[in-house]
């Protein structure tokens, strides 16, 4: 059977669009519960952390390249550097790292 | 709290990055779509109502290997079951006095780039903030992957590969100055790369999906941070889930 490549797409977006807009609207209120609090303060550093490494080396055409840019960033962010220092920074310094080794 | 026009506007400048990351991921998204038959605005349509990037990557698999409606939306469920997370977490984030309806509005694009930064902002977050942010990354993303399904493969991979991790730059200048103010902090984020990168080799682990990797490592993790160093009230009652 033939399937309509729109409905797909609406299926998709729509399950997307609960999953992310349920805990949002649901959990409204401030949560006391120091042990969930504590929880939910520390799932953003540790996601984002989990995403950074190893994504970083294998997301780039080389390992070397990835770590370079990742040292770059992580320098320039202790620095306190902006946000789009920081990133354009990266993008920089991989694309030359990968310049001279991929050629 | 800063008003609602200099929000915007801080997060219009923030959002450049995620413009430029995106831009390069979804043009490998469209090169894909173009691959499996998809048309120039049937791959725009499927970007501006998805923003997803792996979601849509295993969409384009399904939809050619004739999966039914129903594999699709449990896939989908399965793949995007981190902004569940990510959602909760945004919950505590966002002013309490944001009405119901900003809710909804803020629910259609958390990202992990919009989300990593919306809750990067000192104290509780202004939605219009994450509309700025927005306002750069739906474009960027809906414009990429049109330009990949017309064009094909133009771009030096070398030039995609460095743009791309725009996107890694962000993250970690979101999440390295606090960890510079925190040794917790730090030391979590420190474990937390650790863990993944160890877990990406470990056999039969490595072969789960990385969302369902990244769901796992920040259940375990978090909630073990959450037990051994909860938070302080007071810490945390004036400047509540400030980065």
């Amino acid at each position: 059977m033939q399937r309509n490549i729109y409905i797909y797409i609406l299926i998709m977006a729509a399950v997307t669009y609960l999953i992310r807009t349920l805990p949002l609207t649901l959990i409204r209120r401030e949560i006391k519960n120091p042990l969930v609090r504590s929880f939910l303060y520390y799932v953003p550093y540790v996601t984002l952390a989990v995403m950074i490494f190893p994504g970083v080396l294998t997301d780039t055409n080389t390992y070397v390249s990835g770590l370079l840019g990742f040292g770059t960033a992580v320098w320039l962010a202790w620095q306190g550097k902006s946000l789009i220092k920081v990133a354009i920074g990266m993008c920089f310094v991989v694309f030359v790292a990968e310049l001279m080794l991929v050629g | 709290m800063m008003n609602n026009k200099t929000c915007y506007m801080k997060g219009l400048q923030d959002g450049v990055p995620i413009f430029l990351g995106y831009l390069a991921v979804s043009f490998t998204l469209g090169i894909a779509a173009k691959k499996v038959g998809f048309t120039p605005f049937q791959a725009t349509i499927m970007s501006l109502t998805n923003n997803t990037s792996a979601g849509q990557f295993a969409a384009l698999g399904l939809i050619t290997s004739g999966a039914t409606y129903l594999e699709m939306a449990i896939t989908q469920l399965v793949i995007n079951l981190r902004y569940f997370l990510m959602s909760c977490s945004l919950s505590q984030k966002v002013d309490a006095k944001a009405s119901f309806f900003h809710r909804l509005l803020i629910g259609f694009n958390v990202t992990d780039e919009v989300f990593g930064l919306s809750i990067g902002v000192d104290g509780y977050l202004n939605p219009a903030y994450t509309y700025g942010l927005s306002t750069m990354s739906i474009p960027g993303w809906a414009l990429g992957t049109c330009l990949g399904t017309i064009s094909g493969n133009v771009l030096p991979p070398r030039v995609l590969s460095a743009m791309g991790v725009a996107l890694y730059g962000m993250f970690i200048a979101v999440i390295i100055p606090p960890a510079k103010k925190s040794r917790v902090l730090a030391g979590i984020i420190v474990v937390s790369m650790v863990a993944s990168f160890l877990v990406s080799y470990v056999p039969g682990i490595r072969d789960i999906s990385l969302g369902f990797r990244i769901i796992i490592l920040t259940v375990v993790i978090a909630g073990l941070a959450a037990v051994l160093f909860p938070i302080p009230i007071n810490a945390t009652k004036e400047n509540p889930y400030a980065a």
